[in-house]
């Protein structure tokens, strides 16, 4: 990209970012693949850190690959399989391999993921690792030592604007956003009047909010999203379009709903981005976007 | 407060007595009476048990409280009947577990796992409150302990798993989060909330943990 993620966000445009899936196992090439197709549509991709708690080719990794083959990466790091110690040595290594983004969460909970009886650290929360970030970039280690080179990176956190209820999510935003965090890329949203409210709150703050936009691939998918996955909620208007696309195509209707929402927060500037995820389909990014007028 | 405990299953005791044909059982009157792991009952059924599998057992017991130091006393006065076995099984926590074994040569086994230590809500219904952390924080977070009853022990609020004030583990249990913030709404405390809880000390009391109150 011919800008950093960092300069894109305070250019003023209408940012725009995804993210991949590391695989299970050494076979990088549709990771690769779905990099090479993306680097050049949206200023910064995303790469999931054990998504869902699945063990897979780490984080780190992919945005090594992403940087080799010149995109922009945001490195995703929850606190769930770290220590301190590890998640600041992780760091120093993402800083010196030219990583500048880093997008700080808690991470799922172990037992939801496919090593249900591993240990899950937490010894960090999302605005603790936020801090830590902070920390290093000031010149000392979280035990207070100096170090011999400092950090500086471009730091985010999610938020979730569907959360109910949705008062301790705000306060967790704000402390967030006092803890350092530069952008929000925000839970998958469907309502978009229930999002400009919440934007109404967002924009209080010098933050940039990139709104989460999870690509619907059916109406089963939409349906068990919204009765499943904490804090996503599709509109049963939404579900029935789905549900009326023709035998196999489901997929381009999703695709038009996600290019369809893009272009209706842009043209209301109600945030300042989008955040692309497609969960395995990232091949069709570009199509979204260009439904979107990207 | 009470140890909670769950029995082993039968295979996994017979396991642990392989080439132990003789076996001394010790129950608690305390945490396992209660929670009908290891009291009298329990005990009697699990020589049963043992006879079933072809144990001989040379007597057993119930303890009063086995964490304490009557323990040794209930030890000696029992002498010969745990001279005659092999080995003692022990329906206690792995407190009486261990001060049991401190008094004797012979092996102890568990027959039970320690889940935690909990609070009765309701007859036969324990949970967790106090995770033993070495640091309380439960002035801060309206008396509801976030590293125990928070599944990520978070500090700084809920994460993004809450869900309609459930869990994301598991969908009959609370976020912990959303009855701190309940809570401390009803005080009209929120601002406590708001305030940034630093990164725990893991090493209060570093393991293997001991003091010494003088």
């Amino acid at each position: 990209m011919a800008q950093t993620f960092k300069e894109a966000l305070s250019s003023g445009k209408f940012v725009v970012t995804s993210e991949v899936g590391p695989p299970k196992g050494t076979n990088i090439e549709q990771m690769l693949h779905h990099i090479d197709i993306l680097k050049d549509k949206v200023d910064a991709i995303n790469v999931t850190d054990h998504q869902s708690s699945m063990m897979r080719f780490p984080s780190l990794g992919g945005c090594l690959y992403i940087k080799e083959r010149g995109g922009e990466p945001i490195l995703q790091m929850t606190c769930r399989d770290r220590n301190q110690l590890a998640l600041q040595a992780d760091l120093l290594l993402a800083y010196t391999r030219g990583i500048r983004n880093v997008l700080c969460l808690t991470g799922d909970a172990v037992v939801v993921g496919d090593h249900k009886e591993a240990a899950g650290v937490f010894e960090l929360d999302s605005s603790q690792l936020l801090r830590a970030i902070r920390q290093l970039e000031s010149g000392k280690d979280l035990g207070g030592n100096e170090l011999d080179g400092a950090v500086e990176f471009c730091a985010g956190a999610i938020v979730t604007p569907e959360a109910r209820p949705i008062e301790p999510q705000l306060i967790k935003f704000e402390k967030k956003v006092e803890a350092g965090a530069e952008f929000f890329q925000t839970q998958a949203i469907y309502d978009l009047d229930n999002f400009s409210r919440f934007m109404e709150f967002a924009r209080k703050f010098p933050v940039k909010i990139l709104a989460g936009i999870v690509l619907l691939t059916s109406a089963r998918m939409a349906k068990y999203m919204t009765e499943n996955v904490p804090g996503i909620f599709v509109p049963q208007a939404l579900i029935d379009e789905m549900a009326s696309a023709p035998k196999g195509e489901a997929v381009k209707k999703g695709i038009g709903i996600a290019g369809r929402m893009i272009a209706s927060l842009k043209k209301e500037a109600v945030c300042d981005g989008v955040h692309i995820m497609a969960i395995g389909r990232e091949e069709v990014v570009p199509d979204i976007l260009a439904v979107a007028g990207l | 407060m009470k140890s909670i405990t769950k029995q082993k299953s039968l295979e996994e005791i017979q396991q642990q007595l392989e080439g132990l044909s003789r076996v001394y059982i010790i129950g608690c009157g305390t945490c396992t009476t209660t929670t009908r792991t290891g009291g009298k009952e329990e005990v009697l059924a699990m020589k049963e048990r043992l006879q079933g599998l072809g144990k001989i057992v040379t007597g057993s017991t119930v303890i009063p409280t086995a964490c304490d130091e009557m323990t040794e006393m209930s030890v000696r006065e029992n002498n010969q009947a745990i001279q005659n076995a092999n080995c003692i099984l022990v329906m206690t926590c792995a407190l009486g577990v261990q001060k049991v074994g401190s008094y004797l040569t012979k092996p102890v086994v568990p027959a039970l796992d320690t889940l935690f230590i909990g609070l009765e809500d309701s007859p036969g219904n324990f949970h967790e409150v106090c995770a033993q952390c070495g640091h309380c924080v439960i002035g801060w977070t309206a008396g509801i302990c976030p590293i125990t009853a928070c599944h990520k022990h978070l500090l700084n609020g809920p994460c993004g798993g809450t869900n309609n004030g459930k869990c994301e583990v598991d969908k009959t249990k609370d976020c912990a989060w959303t009855l701190i913030y309940q809570r401390l709404k009803e005080q009209g405390r929120l601002h406590l909330m708001r305030k940034y809880q630093p990164i725990r000390n893991s090493q209060v009391v570093p393991r293997p943990r001991m003091v010494t109150i003088s």
